[in-house]
């Protein structure tokens, strides 16, 4: 093996680049050509449903699966000739994968080992990357007398030990119950932000990837639906898709009238017209369009002009009080506003105006086919 | 009070199976003590003394269980790659894969040393294609060598070392493998630090199910043997109806059987140090 101790120093934060890489499993496309550049030390999460190709890309950038076509790059250098144990790429699974039948310390120790770091240097850099993950008074116990947290730690502690030059994460969260996901969470932030890793997240959960990401890349059927921070991947998703996967949304069918100064106004199929942020596509007046409204930008009046409609049902989530409207039309509309102390829901069968509060915020796309 | 009368359920239904172990395992055992204590003299040890002072006794004792260290290692060497073939190969290969392990088990163990007299012998289907490739110009012997009686268990005890494999290798985590390669390890250091550890419980009960049963395999051993080498079993029968020394006889098996025994404690005594991490 030609690993020498140097192969440990590579400088952490080093850039990624994923050039038209697509991928079929047999005749079945798991990969439409993705490109995207993420720069050192970043956060990206690759988010989408199950089947939506985000595994298949981290296996490829990690070296266990051989993509059909297109490049991977690592601070520009092309590794795609380089298996997975010669590509200086750390990964944490969803179940860890921790060795059984090693200690904390000898599962963190394994890679240095195996790039034959010298043994005194082995030891101090377990003892530190113990004390990042604070779990130095673990060392010396097996996997399976740790808990969830704890095992996920150190397979962080593990990936980090060989200071690699990219982290990937498939879905590290999944396993963990809600309360302790979120801690998790922060603690993953921590570290990543402490080791300066680029840092690839695989996630379906979109809470996950907008509090963890500095950007998000949206991905559908194989395809790249859009790439940008969480805050504009939520306030201005460039797809249908997009739009009703990050966050929730109430999609209406309707008419485009026409688009002026950056806004649209549609005619909804249910009656009534509303202003909208100009779509992305290329929509002509008189087509048929969707319209997204996210439901904290309604709000419940009792009169005044907007679209009008009964409450179905209340449902008080603490911080957030969420109506069902059903309107004249028939379709039915999420609202969430901010619930006061003492704010009771609505009784079913009340009459209610819905008001839109930002008409930026509401998304034409075309209909999905 | 319920759950005591559930136990006292169990144990008369377990009652059948002992009744059947103590008249047909432990009376014959307890017979066979007696037998190998009778000698000249009255009651005592001398059989045993008689068998653990000759050195053509020990000597035979000695080749059994080296003929087991043998078989049993040629089965882990072939074995292992079978095994992992079955678990990480395609998918379509395993039907075909586990009716090649389990065909010699539906097979008779007679038919199948005769297959193997017929494969080794002198015109047989190895001497004849290595003859007419003109690799060598007479037959080798291959049958009545040590090799040959190697060869025909490992092939005849194979499943047992196969299937408790195909057992522990599926249990070891996938991921475990592409872990080792993204720290950096290369497929050998994965293999030696990760597979095999993982694997052990079955690499231990593979071995003593194919030790236990090599050493005490009177057909093959003495077919493809052919009276040219003498192991226990046959040893015991030749005492036994040769030379009508019964006595004599039961002494060797009880010493063979207490033999075996202390290997498969220590086996077990292995198994359960693997069984601790894995």
């Amino acid at each position: 093996m030609p690993n020498d101790a140097s192969s440990t120093q590579i400088a952490t934060g080093a850039s990624l680049t994923v050039e038209r890489v697509a991928h079929r499993y047999g005749s079945a496309v798991a990969l439409e050509q993705i490109s995207l550049h993420v720069a050192g030390g970043e956060l990206l999460s690759l988010l989408g449903p199950s089947g939506c190709g985000k595994t298949t890309l981290l296996r490829i950038i990690g070296g266990f699966i051989e993509q059909s076509a297109g490049r991977i790059l690592i601070e520009g250098q092309a590794v795609d000739h380089q298996p997975p144990n010669k590509r200086t790429v750390g990964i944490v699974f969803q179940n860890y994968a921790l060795f059984p039948h090693m200690t904390v310390a000898r599962n963190i120790a394994y890679g240095l080992e195996a790039r034959r770091v010298p043994g005194a240097e082995v030891k101090a850099r377990v003892a530190e990357m113990l004390a990042l993950v604070r779990l130095s008074h673990l060392a010396d116990r097996t996997p399976r007398e740790l808990s969830g947290g704890q095992q996920q730690r150190v397979a962080l502690a593990r990936a980090l030990a060989v200071r690699p030059s990219i982290l990937l994460l498939d879905e590290p969260f999944a396993a963990l119950d809600k309360n302790l996901r979120l801690d998790m969470q922060i603690e993953v932030k921590r570290i990543q932000r402490l080791s300066g890793t680029t840092t690839i997240l695989v996630t379906h959960d979109q809470e996950e990837a907008l509090s963890l990401s500095d950007r998000i890349a949206v991905l559908n059927q194989g395809r790249l639906e859009q790439l940008a921070s969480p805050t504009e991947v939520y306030d201005r998703p460039t797809s249908l898709f997009v739009n009703t996967f990050v966050g929730a949304a109430n999609v209406l069918p309707g008419v485009l009238d026409a688009v002026t100064d950056g806004t649209a106004r549609v005619t909804l199929d249910g009656g009534g017209q509303i202003a909208a942020r100009a779509p992305i596509q290329t929509i002509a007046p008189g087509e048929p369009v969707v319209v997204c409204i996210r439901p904290e930008h309604l709000r419940i009046a009792t009169d005044g002009p907007g679209l009008t409609g009964t409450v179905e049902m209340g449902l008080p989530l603490g911080a957030t009080i969420v109506h069902e409207i059903r309107t004249a039309a028939g379709s039915s509309l999420k609202v969430a506003e901010p619930r006061a102390t003492g704010m009771e829901p609505r009784p079913p069968g009340t009459i209610v105006t819905l008001h839109l509060t930002q008409p930026e915020a509401v998304g034409v796309f075309r209909p999905a086919a | 009070m319920a759950t005591r009368s559930i136990a006292a359920y169990e144990l008369k239904l377990a009652a059948p199976l002992a009744g059947f172990f103590v008249l047909f395992f432990i009376a014959p055992l307890l017979i066979l003590f007696y037998v190998s204590m009778q000698s000249d003299t009255g009651t005592s040890l001398a059989q045993y003394a008689r068998f653990l002072l000759d050195p053509f006794s020990l000597g035979v004792l000695g080749r059994t269980l080296w003929l087991g260290v043998e078989v049993t290692m040629l089965c882990l060497l072939l074995g292992f790659p079978l095994a992992w073939a079955y678990v990480r190969g395609p998918r379509w290969l395993q039907p075909v894969l586990i009716l090649v392990v389990l065909l010699p088990l539906l097979t008779s163990v007679v038919v199948r040393t005769f297959a193997c007299i017929v494969i080794l012998g002198r015109q047989g289907i190895v001497n004849s294609a290595l003859v007419s490739l003109g690799l060598i110009d007479t037959p080798l012997r291959l049958l009545y060598t040590e090799g040959g009686v190697i060869v025909a268990l490992a092939q005849v005890q194979m499943p047992l070392m196969v299937l408790p494999l195909i057992t522990a290798l599926s249990r070891i985590d996938p991921n475990m493998d592409d872990a080792s390669a993204a720290l950096g390890a290369g497929a050998w250091r994965g293999f030696w630090r990760i597979t095999v550890p993982l694997s052990l419980p079955g690499i231990i009960a593979g071995c003593m199910l194919t030790y236990a049963a090599a050493i005490t395999a009177f057909i093959t051993q003495s077919l493809v043997g052919g009276g040219q080498m003498l192991f226990m079993p046959m040893y015991i029968y030749q005492q036994a109806t040769a030379l009508q020394n019964w006595p004599f006889a039961a002494a060797i098996s009880i010493v063979f059987l207490a033999t075996v025994l202390a290997v498969v404690s220590v086996f077990n005594a292995l198994g359960r140090l693997s069984r601790a991490h894995a």
